[in-house]
């Protein structure tokens, strides 16, 4: 992974005295909470309900044994023992004394960490593909050009105060993991006709209160250019961006607003005055980046011993939904589920932190991923070892098989812990965890995405869930509207709202239910969004608002 | 206390004298239950009227409204070749628009961009493109809403003096200048790039 050398190192330093200087002047009243806001977002630092919550970076959601250890530490010395991994490969810490964090950054540093743009105005934490460098059809590992982007857009001076936050996300392979088509920029490697490396450019796409698919500003861009396309791309923005409306304020209104064509025009005109320039990178630089994430020492001719525990169910059904292909023969990538039934999901304690960091060390090279899905993975597994690994994660609750399913829900921290929520979130997804409790017909169910979010911003990305679950205010009571048939990946799509929204109580009746339909009308073989996409949404609807008994 | 300017470093005197624009009754917009804090960039302010209503002195050096200067150009020649005459434009005065009006930027000695709220970050494109697109090789100043935390960004977005907010310290501010010593990415006043500037 990237290790940092004496100018990555310097940077961050002096991130913290500079943090520590502006919460210096903000106690001393030099700074009104008005001044002091983006300066504190821009760190991570927000203020929530109970207290501030911290949010530290994961760069592209790449830990090593020793950095978990450190958040591990981190959350037992000045917070409850716990951290939550995010949707954006982050993780948050929600209990942290204000005047405790800057000691906290200090201490991240040492182990090369820090929470600079993990929120606010600005470029946020680029995201990938959890499993790159390990899937077969990679194009390019974009773990390198996630690395390049990060160092071009920390501190970027240009892009500092934005009109609103701006998300990156790079796939290098054919199958999108990374929801490319849901960000502000969305980058997706290719090979073109001359055989060389090229992006195909996606912008204003994104999920929060105006759900869009990007477009495709450019279909083929030479990847030498990459940063100086975004430039233009982010200066375009900040000019014209709204920022009278924090609501209309992100790219995607303005891409709308002036159509794909009239700002491809503005963009295309600002680049030609920067392409070529010194912003521009080459294959030595592209190298040098990349050659930190050059393959780990793997070893050949692994026995395969799988066959040996062929009797064991539990073993059998975390094999098959818990564990990844991989590119090398004889490893596989495995995924510990942080959705255990009565745990908030994305949630792991300072012990499991401690045992996932220890796994690492022992099975796959002390390297732990961080994904999207909010889910920590070890990469490298030999085979013959999953068993062993297994038995180990088990004590600590890793291994719930159900990657994938139906209770491997995406959820935001929601009404118990953000000030920004509607609704509570983790509740719903505990009632309905507790509902579907049953490994077997939870497998039954087969393949199937249930995100919450507990307000618009759609932290918890209820908008591609295959099952979309949102958290309301009416009248100042919380209430949950459901959508079905968000998609993400290649196929991205944005899930339609049934209809009006329930109570808390009744969600787990009403997933129930959706899932009866489903049940009742799918082919063999068939997976629920596969089945959606094709009965439409009335079967569900007549059900759920009992216009007819359809399911028989 | 008055704001105080920042250049090379130091806290300077300040030989020019900002021409305001003529005071109008300012309509309150409200949008998602909030008052508009930000002009949108295009919108048509200062309008005509106020425009043709600002006055100014006829002597000195003085830093005019873009928009006031465009109106009084063909009689301010003899000024702007003995360089009294400089301009400034708010953060929602779209450059490209006018800058075939005003001919050649290089002929101002000084070109400063107001900011009305701290947060408005387009100060920066335009410090770059002014710089970069334009080529505007004189004084570039940041003026308005100008605190420490800004400085380093508008230094490296082209910026070469700063006034800093009525009442701010600015002895305080110009430390912001060095918040940061071997920046990531290339910009307006270091060019190149970490990876091109060192061995890495």
């Amino acid at each position: 992974m990237y290790k940092y050398d004496q100018i990555d190192q310097k940077i961050v330093n002096e991130r913290v005295d500079q943090y520590q200087g502006q919460l210096d002047r903000y106690l001393s009243k030099e700074l009104s909470d008005e001044e002091f806001r983006p300066l504190r977002l821009q760190n991570g630092l927000y203020i929530q309900r109970h207290a501030p919550m911290l949010r530290v970076a994961i760069p592209y959601g790449l830990l090593s044994s020793k950095q978990l250890n450190k958040l591990a530490d981190i959350s037992d010395k000045y917070d409850r023992g716990y951290g939550h991994f995010s949707t954006r490969q982050n993780i948050q810490f929600n209990w942290p004394k204000l005047e405790e964090t800057p000691s906290i950054l200090r201490e991240l540093a040492e182990v090369e960490m820090h929470a600079i743009q993990t929120s606010g105005n600005c470029i946020r934490n680029i995201t990938t593909d959890q499993f790159s460098g390990v899937t077969k059809d990679e194009i390019i590992d974009p773990r390198h050009i996630a690395e390049i982007i990060r160092q071009w857009s920390t501190f970027h001076p240009e892009f500092a105060l934005l009109p609103r936050k701006f998300k990156i996300a790079v796939t290098g392979s054919k199958k999108d993991r990374a929801l490319v088509q849901c960000h502000d920029i969305g980058l997706e490697f290719f090979i073109n006709e001359n055989k060389r490396m090229a992006i195909k450019v996606w912008v204003g796409g994104g999920l929060g209160r105006t759900p869009i698919i990007g477009s495709v500003i450019k279909n083929e861009l030479e990847w030498e250019h990459i940063l100086t396309y975004c430039e233009a791309i982010l200066r375009v923005y900040n000019l014209y961006g709204r920022r009278d409306n924090m609501y209309k304020a992100r790219i995607k209104i303005l891409v709308k607003s002036l159509g794909i064509d009239a700002f491809k025009e503005l963009v295309e005109n600002e680049w030609k005055y920067i392409k070529d320039g010194p912003n521009t990178i080459n294959t030595e630089e592209l190298n040098r980046i990349g050659e930190f994430f050059s393959e780990p020492n793997y070893k050949k001719n692994i026995k395969n011993n799988l066959c040996d525990y062929t009797d064991e169910k539990a073993f059998g059904q975390w094999l098959s939904k818990c564990t990844n292909a991989h590119k090398k023969k004889g490893y596989r990538a495995v995924t510990f589920s942080l959705k255990e039934t009565g745990k908030a999901p994305g949630d792991a304690s300072s012990s499991q932190m401690r045992a996932v960091a220890d796994l690492s060390n022992e099975y796959s090279f002390g390297e732990i991923r961080v994904s999207h899905e909010q889910n920590l993975i070890l990469a490298d597994v030999q085979e013959d070892k999953l068993h062993d690994l297994w038995s180990k994660a088990k004590e600590h609750h890793l291994v719930t098989p159900n990657i994938g399913l139906l209770t491997d829900i995406i959820c935001c921290p929601g009404g118990d812990f953000c000030s920004l929520a509607n609704a509570k979130s983790i509740p719903i997804a505990q009632s309905i965890q507790d509902l579907f409790n049953d490994m077997d017909y939870l497998h039954d169910i087969g393949e199937l995405n249930l995100n919450i979010s507990g307000c618009m911003n759609a932290c918890g990305h209820h908008h591609v869930g295959h099952i979309g679950i949102l958290g309301v205010d009416k009248n100042g009571g919380e209430w949950y509207q459901v959508t079905l048939g968000g998609n993400q990946g290649n196929f991205a799509s944005i899930g339609k709202v049934i209809g009006p929204s329930f109570t808390a109580e009744e969600m787990p009746l009403i997933i129930k239910k959706i899932i009866e339909v489903y049940l009742v009308n799918r082919h063999e073989e068939e997976i629920f969004i596969d089945c959606v996409s094709r009965i439409g949404l009335e079967p569900f609807k007549d059900y759920i608002y009992q216009k007819s008994e359809a399911v028989e | 206390m008055t704001s105080q300017l920042i250049k090379n470093k130091q806290i300077v005197e300040d030989d020019w004298l900002i021409v305001d624009l003529a005071k109008v009754e300012e309509i309150i917009r409200m949008q998602a239950g909030k008052v508009v804090a930000f002009k949108l960039s295009g919108e048509d302010y200062p309008t005509k009227e106020q425009v043709s209503k600002t006055i100014f002195s006829d002597t000195g050096k003085i830093l005019l409204p873009l928009k006031v200067f465009i109106l009084h150009q063909d009689r301010l020649k003899k000024r702007v070749e003995k360089k009294e005459i400089g301009i400034w434009l708010s953060t929602h005065e779209e450059i490209d628009k006018y800058i075939e009006l005003i001919g050649d930027l290089n002929d101002f000695p000084l070109i400063a961009v107001n900011v009305e709220k701290f947060a408005d970050g387009r100060i920066f494109s335009i410090g770059n493109q002014l710089r970069n697109k334009y080529n505007f090789e004189n004084e570039l100043r940041a003026i308005g809403d100008i605190l420490r935390d800004q400085i380093f960004f508008l230094k490296r977005s082209g910026f070469n003096s700063y006034l800093v907010k009525k009442g701010r310290n600015a002895l305080d501010a110009i430390k912001g200048l060095d918040d940061f010593s071997e920046p990531y990415q290339g910009a307006i006043d270091i060019v190149e790039p970490a990876w091109k500037r060192n061995k890495r």
